[in-house]
């Protein structure tokens, strides 16, 4: 497998193949809403609400959208923490929607997650050599612990920890080395497809980068894709090749870096790219898009297009037609009425 | 084993120094350490400690510190005043009150530290398996816990120890199937946020199995609040064989406990000619009970992760 993505990466220019690791189709997962004694459920908060993406091997997808519009959720789904209600994963060319959890097994080498809040993230009664060396263990990966060992001294060495602080605790640790930890755990088991549940946002601006770039250094060096979910775009920018942006549950456009940022059609994603803070004066737009109103609760989302309660260009048809993910452009996927079908265009 | 060092040594050279290698840590101290020393802070909690070890220590070389055969009695030292020979005075029927202290602490002992094990173990197995596993599991469990909690305490605890012989041994089972729910509860409640918490769900995605998940990755971030509400649970137990004693339906005579020690002294007169016949076995509740609270208190501060994690 790692000669033939080696031989592909070397023919093609640097995510440019179209092998699809993952495939997301028609993904729901709603969380039921029980109450009185006996639990009945009395409704649904529909987290993540039908969303259709792919991601290339090889290749960082961003994940966008503001808080609580389910993109941790969809990343927890993904990686089967969550059972999804309907809709189709499909992992390195292998339906994953149903399998349970004792079938996952395998799964969990090739698919791993880094967390958000270092300090939830890591047991705070095991050493980092345990956290470490436990999954190796559970995987018979290393024959014995002193060969484990070894495999998690070098990767400490490689996510930048010092190997001799493989006795200590997480408590003795600063929170981007805490990060360190966390992405030296994903790693250890070699995986295929990391998802990042915003694994920068809870760290200070100069150790962000720092952390970025090693997720950068180590995508090249052990091939892996990765999923970055995120809420900040700048953050976004210079890492994915390609970004997905998220409201309420739903995907509201899916496009290459270049083409989202440069010419986004789907008016929320203009709105969250008008909201970036500029550093440079000149850059600064003029016509900022403030929307109107609050996110609308996933337990009762607006009919027809879930953006239509605040969008500035909202049509009769948008409040009763939940538009579809359509392809406008090579590689640049948006759901919206203004776009689907070509019978509207922007003012 | 080739397994992580494909090409990797010529890479860690060439890539920008690892900012984190030169760092200083703090120094190293162990999870434990921090417990110690924070618990040792507390001087309340130190305090409690220490008379627990010279109560326990007492109860424990009664045989040879005691001064009379406990249960000796002698009709010319009746309500003796403490003396040389009675340090702590004698008892209505004669009995040196120092050394009935001493194995009365034995016996209230026992049976708060047993109680309390069973109750524990009671209380924490099914607030884990509610806890981990949700759903109609805990709605079934949880509904038990709200029937127990339910029972009238005192009456169900005269009532059984009236049908089972009053002996330590149904004494202990009675206080340990009574007593569980608050463990349950709390267990329960821990296991809920624990498991919530990203490292549990990052055990999950590395797929660790279930029974690793809940021992070795929960369990060990609750003890704490475990080892606090079971050192309060002893103090509770004593109180509650002192009370049943007291009303006659605990360890039965001449089996000296603190408690039935209180009752054979309530009688006005030995109140006010015998103080020390009252006092003292009141005074080795009031000071074990207390120093239990001390304690659990310290252990609650110093297991406290958020403590910890300064």
């Amino acid at each position: 497998m790692a000669n033939t993505s080696e031989a592909l990466k070397s023919e093609m220019p640097e995510s440019k193949h179209d092998e699809k690791i993952l495939e997301i189709k028609n993904l729901k997962k709603y969380f039921p809403v029980k109450s009185g004694i006996l639990q009945r459920t009395k409704g649904h908060v529909k987290a993540v609400d039908g969303i259709n993406f792919f991601i290339r091997r090889g290749e960082t997808f961003g994940l966008v959208g503001e808080s609580g519009c389910g993109k941790s959720t969809a990343g927890r789904t993904i990686t089967r923490l969550y059972d999804p209600t309907e809709g189709t994963i499909v992992f390195d060319g292998e339906d994953i929607t149903k399998k349970k959890e004792r079938h996952l097994f395998n799964l969990r080498r090739d698919l791993q997650m880094v967390y958000q809040d270092p300090y939830s993230s890591l047991n705070p009664r095991k050493t980092v050599g345990s956290t470490l060396i436990e999954p190796l263990k559970v995987h018979h990966i290393g024959s014995n612990l002193k060969e484990r060992k070894e495999i998690a001294q070098s990767i400490m060495q490689r996510v930048g920890l010092n190997p001799s602080f493989i006795n200590r605790y997480p408590h003795e640790f600063s929170g981007g080395q805490r990060q360190r930890i966390g992405i030296a755990r994903a790693l250890v088991l070699q995986p295929k497809l990391i998802v990042g549940d915003e694994p920068v946002s809870a760290l200070d601006v100069s150790v962000q980068s720092q952390v970025l770039n090693l997720l950068d250094d180590l995508q090249d060096e052990f091939n892996l894709t990765y999923l970055f979910i995120a809420h900040d775009l700048s953050v976004v920018k210079h890492f994915s090749d390609r970004i997905g942006v998220m409201y309420l549950g739903n995907m509201a456009e899916v496009a290459n870096k270049k083409d989202l940022y440069h010419e986004p059609l789907h008016p929320y994603t203009q709105a969250l790219l008008s909201a970036v803070p500029k550093s440079h004066p000149r850059e600064v737009k003029k016509d900022r898009i403030i929307l109107k109103g609050d996110i609308p609760s996933p337990a009762n989302p607006p009919s027809g297009c879930v953006f239509h309660t605040r969008c500035p260009y909202v049509m009769d048809v948008c409040k009763q037609v939940k538009p579809v993910m359509e392809e406008i452009r090579p590689d640049h996927f948006v759901a919206c009425h203004l776009h689907n079908e070509g019978t509207t265009t922007l003012s | 084993m080739s397994h992580l060092n494909t090409g990797q040594d010529a890479k860690t050279e060439s890539i920008t120094p690892n900012p984190m290698n030169n760092e200083t840590l703090g120094k190293h101290r162990s999870m434990l350490a921090i417990i110690v020393t924070k618990f040792f802070q507390n001087k309340l909690a130190v305090f409690g400690l220490i008379m627990l070890v010279i109560i326990v220590g007492a109860a424990v070389l009664a045989p040879f510190i005691a001064t009379h055969n406990p249960n000796e009695t002698s009709l010319g030292a009746r309500l003796h005043e403490p003396s040389a020979e009675y340090l702590l005075g004698a008892d209505n029927l004669g009995r040196d009150l120092f050394s009935r202290l001493l194995y009365a602490g034995q016996m209230s002992l026992l049976v708060g530290f047993a109680a309390m094990v069973s109750s524990t173990i009671i209380g924490a197995t099914v607030g884990a398996i509610a806890g981990y596993f949700g759903g109609i599991i805990d709605g079934i469990l949880m509904r038990i816990v709200d029937i127990v909690i339910s029972f009238p305490n005192v009456f169900m605890l005269i009532t059984l120890v009236a049908l089972f012989s009053p002996s330590p041994f149904w004494l202990i089972v009675v206080f340990g199937l009574l007593s569980w729910t608050g463990t349950a509860r709390l267990v329960r409640g821990e296991m809920l946020s624990l498991k919530q918490r990203e490292f549990v769900l990052a055990a999950r995605t590395l797929g660790l199995p279930k029974w690793r998940i809940i021992f070795s990755h929960i369990m060990p971030n609750a003890i704490g609040p475990i080892i606090v509400s079971a050192t309060l649970a002893i103090g509770a137990f004593i109180i509650a064989e002192s009370t049943l004693s007291f009303l006659g339906l605990g360890i039965q005579p001449p089996q000296a406990t603190w408690g039935n020690m209180l009752s054979d002294a309530q009688s006005i007169p030995i109140f006010l000619n015998a103080w020390w016949f009252p006092l003292f076995p009141g005074l080795m509740i009031f000071l074990t009970v207390l120093s239990f609270n001390f304690v659990g208190d310290g252990l609650r501060d110093a297991l406290d992760p958020r403590v910890v994690e300064k």
